[in-house]
């Protein structure tokens, strides 16, 4: 109920990403969280740019899945994390894939490893075939 | 005691009585109808925190606009906004509500004092039903407003600043098909009016992602093959900071830190390449 409450891992708010209009939506969603967290507005900024990323390589790559988020606290010190869950293709070469620059298609190739720079916890799992779970964390100051 | 009190009493007694088995039926009827469209444990959560709430509110009355029912109405307004913002629809929404009726449906056996308590409740759940498609549907407005609101924003025309300098502001939050139509739209104004100087003011955008920034570039290679130069301005400092982290390069792309620098710059181009243009913006 209180906004300003820590959110426990199994009732982080689900979105599903399907659409582009959802990745618009979950950069929204995880923008809401990083000013309930009171995140700095760089931190704020990089948290919301990383979660861009992965939203879209959800729909992109995972083809399609959902984000699932909340506000978190450890130690004593409150923190956003985001967790990214699709059952696509998965990811062969994990350390391929977090190259800079390396894309499978016509990206950037810096969503992921841009990603875990702009954050300070970055877990990445994927098994070729089951799907990819990527969850990021970025704490306050 | 007034037999009305005692009716109250009865439905409270019903309801608290069975509370865990009540509460699973009520889950269970419900995540049928969401086809698992939202999580066991979220359903589980919401329903029971529901549950307990209004057993509570019960306990001082049925007039669900009381004092005592503000957190029951509360719960309702958090559980319609989540349900709109997700996608769902109305009937789903406040089948959640409604389904707490059979929960005390009647049977042939049930006795008078019970069906009383059945009816009194049926009254209380219809109101909040009622509370909760309303909510759903205020929330939606304000959905659909505030991506009329983005849109609109993002139609931002491209502005012709002086002889041979157009620019755009981008505003808002940009998704990539967007972002494509205003840069095709400042390409041809380019064209349009002859142009050979652009600027991207991106102040109003409050994320670069590389998808953006993807645009941004091929935006300014496109003007290049076009004979035409393009600046890049408004780049605050948590963007800056965000795209050297991302990793992203801009190379030797023109950037100014505000729209009027970018515009001072233009127009000295433009001078260095035709003096009379920089005779005309020097007076
Ligand atoms: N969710 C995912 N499912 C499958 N493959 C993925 C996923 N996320 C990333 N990848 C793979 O990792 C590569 C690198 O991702 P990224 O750094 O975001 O670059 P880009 O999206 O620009 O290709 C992608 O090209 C893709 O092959
Ligand atoms: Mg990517």
């Amino acid at each position: 109920m209180n906004g300003q409450s820590v959110t426990a891992e199994e009732e982080f708010s689900t979105l599903p990403i399907t659409t582009n209009d959802d990745v618009v939506r979950a950069r929204q969603l995880v923008r809401a969280l990083a000013q309930q967290a009171k995140l700095s507005l760089v931190d704020q900024t990089k948290l919301i740019t990383a979660a861009s990323e992965l939203a879209r390589n959800t729909l992109v790559h995972g083809g399609g899945g959902v984000m699932r988020s909340g506000l978190v606290e450890r130690g004593g010190r409150r923190g956003v994390t985001a967790r990214f869950e699709d059952s696509g293709p998965g990811i062969p070469d994990l350390d391929l894939a977090l190259t800079d620059g390396w894309t499978s298609g016509n990206g950037m190739g810096l969503g992921l490893s841009g990603a875990r720079r702009l954050t300070d916890d970055f877990t990445l799992a994927s098994k070729p075939g089951a799907g990819t779970t990527v969850s990021i964390t970025k704490w306050v100051r | 005691m007034t037999a009305e009190r005692r009716g109250s009493e009865r439905l409270v007694d019903l309801l608290s009585g069975q509370e865990e088995k009540l509460v699973g039926q009520w889950i269970e009827g419900v995540s049928h109808t969401l086809r698992g469209r939202l999580s066991a444990g979220e359903l589980g959560h919401e329903l029971r925190e529901l549950y307990a709430a209004l057993v509570a509110a019960l306990r001082s009355g049925e007039d669900w606009r009381a004092e005592a029912f503000s957190e029951v109405r509360a719960l309702l307004t958090e559980l319609s906004r989540n349900r709109a913002r997700q996608g769902f629809t109305p009937t789903e929404t406040a089948t959640a509500v409604f389904a707490l009726k059979d929960l005390l449906a009647p049977s042939s056996e049930t006795a008078q004092e019970d069906i009383t308590a059945y009816l009194r409740l049926n009254r209380l759940v219809d109101a909040l039903g009622l509370f909760t498609v309303e909510t759903y549907a205020k929330t939606r407005e304000e959905i659909i407003g505030s991506q009329a609101e983005q849109l609109l924003e993002l139609s931002t025309p491209v502005v012709k600043l002086w002889d041979g300098v157009v620019a755009v502001p981008l505003v808002g939050t940009l998704d990539s098909a967007r972002t494509q139509v205003v840069m095709e739209k400042l390409l041809q104004t380019l064209v349009d009016t002859g142009s050979d100087q652009a600027i991207i003011d991106i102040t109003g955008v409050p994320a670069v992602d590389t998808e953006v920034a993807q645009h941004l570039l091929k935006t300014v290679v496109a003007a290049r093959l076009m004979g035409a130069e393009c600046t890049i301005s408004g780049i605050r400092p948590q963007i800056a900071q965000t795209i050297v982290a991302l990793g992203i390069q801009f190379g030797d792309i023109v950037t100014k830190a505000t729209l009027a620098d970018a515009l001072k710059h233009a127009l000295r181009r433009l001078g260095t390449e035709n003096p009379a243009v920089a005779a005309r913006s020097a007076r």
